[in-house]
């Protein structure tokens, strides 16, 4: 019976400490989602205007940049997909590898070979374990990223695109040597709110650019055509084009690696919080089964005593 | 005084935003200087160079910008800098070892060391 009371304590114990480490979790989690969305609001500003200039440069130059324009029959998509560092975070990972594995599926219909990039080490785990190989990966920033991050695997995908599927190997500086490509495609978790996080599969290249919504307020399309072509360009607009958009490709791949920070760690404070409820739940069934076996215990001592007492009352009077 | 409206973005935040009476960098072709009322253009910036911009209060900021982009419109001027720091907030220690550490034999080490050039030049130092 002690023995029982003690087991029920121990694991109370240990459930309590359990719950103040899912708890910390939880609150870390909580400050770094807001802190995620800050750093997307701030990156919005840089976002519309490279859109801007984009749509600018776009009615003057000529649009048969590599990277605009469809290739006949592509051979080789490369998939870049975005997972986390760390696991503890619900069925983040677990929903974005879905689908990309969903897009792989996709792309062998259409008669293209995947070739698989990866974020974060729990994605390279994933495919590791499947041994199936991965082109290149980069791990560490999954929660904090920063733009040098999305830059440097911008300047590797799109060495690989303009290189295009007859290239065997592309020497990417830094990086090692990688496959050439037709198509880029990217799965990264879109945040909605606090609640709805949506995995996504978007392609990236051949590239449609998100033209600059126009409100009433500006000309017709054919006016302002004719006001864009006064612009002057240094050096000239094809030259510009050609240095834009890579840059381009890294805001938006940033955009994206910010937008799936900010989901993770959403995942994760739900996850935690769940947790921590658990824990609450099972720290209450276990105190009232420990009091349930303390009380039993005061129960059959008082039992004893009074069985004892009794046998030594009707020894005396014998 | 005629005015215009001055943006300095960079990737992951926004550097200055304001009214400007003058804004001058430097682009691949070569030094420009921007008043209100300049022709809609745009130009590349150079990987390392100084970007000054004259408030309407007065005042003169200095950025070290690392490649990036000009556009002029009617309106006001923006520039879209990769990276982007404001004279005023840069560390003169670190760009001082920066300098001292590039190693201008290699490409890579001249580059490092004409940014931390510009950035000793818009801390106001050089």
């Amino acid at each position: 019976m002690a023995a029982q009371i003690r087991v029920l304590r121990r694991r109370i114990r240990s459930t309590q400490n359990i719950k103040k480490i899912t708890r910390a979790m939880e609150l870390i989690a909580a400050s770094k989602i807001t802190k995620a969305r800050a750093r997307v609001e701030a990156s919005r500003p840089y976002a519309e205007q490279i859109t801007t200039v984009l749509s600018e440069l776009a009615a003057n130059a000529a649009l048969d940049h590599p990277l605009l324009v469809e290739r006949e029959e592509p051979k080789r998509a490369a998939v870049l997909v975005v997972t986390s560092d760390r696991g503890q975070c619900g069925g983040y990972n677990v929903n974005v590898l879905k689908e990309a594995e969903q897009l792989h599926s996709l792309l062998r219909e259409q008669g293209k070979e995947p070739v698989v990039y990866v974020i974060g080490k729990k994605g390279v785990a994933y495919y590791k374990f499947r041994r199936r190989p991965i082109a290149a990966q980069w791990t560490g920033f999954s929660e904090e990223p920063r733009y040098e991050h999305a830059a440097e695997v911008a300047r590797t995908l799109v060495s690989a695109f303009m290189a295009g599927s007859d290239e065997e190997s592309v020497e990417v500086p830094g990086v090692g040597v990688v496959q050439g490509v037709d198509e880029l495609h990217l799965v990264y978790t879109s945040f909605k709110n606090m609640v709805t996080q949506v995995p996504q599969a978007r392609r990236m290249a051949p590239m449609e650019i998100e033209y600059v919504e126009t409100d009433g307020s500006e000309p017709p399309p054919a006016l302002s055509h004719g006001l864009r072509s006064l612009y002057a360009f240094e050096p000239d607009a094809d030259a510009l084009f050609d240095a834009l958009l890579p840059k381009y490709v890294g805001s938006r791949l940033f955009a994206a690696l910010l937008e799936s920070a900010a989901s993770e760690s959403a995942n994760r404070q739900r996850a935690m919080k769940a947790a921590t409820d658990n824990a609450n739940e099972l720290i209450r069934t276990l105190t009232l089964e420990s009091n349930q076996a303390r009380q039993a215990q005061i129960t059959q001592e008082i039992s004893e005593i009074v069985g004892g007492a009794d046998a030594l009352v009707s020894a005396g009077s014998e | 005084m005629a005015t215009m409206q001055v943006e300095l973005v960079a990737v992951e935040r926004r550097i200055w935003s304001g009214e400007g009476k003058f804004v001058s960098a430097r682009t691949t072709v070569g030094e420009i200087g921007v008043l209100p009322g300049h022709e809609p253009t745009l130009a590349q910036l150079e990987e390392a160079g100084l970007v000054r911009i004259d408030g309407v209060d007065g005042s003169t900021t200095l950025v070290a910008v690392h490649g990036g982009f000009l556009h002029i419109t009617h309106d006001g001027v923006t520039i879209l800098a990769e990276q982007a720091e404001i004279g005023t907030e840069i560390d003169v220690e670190r760009a001082r070892a920066a300098l001292q550490r590039a190693d201008t034999s290699d490409p890579e080490g001249a580059a490092a060391a004409a940014r931390a050039h510009v950035r000793l030049k818009a801390a106001g130092v050089e």
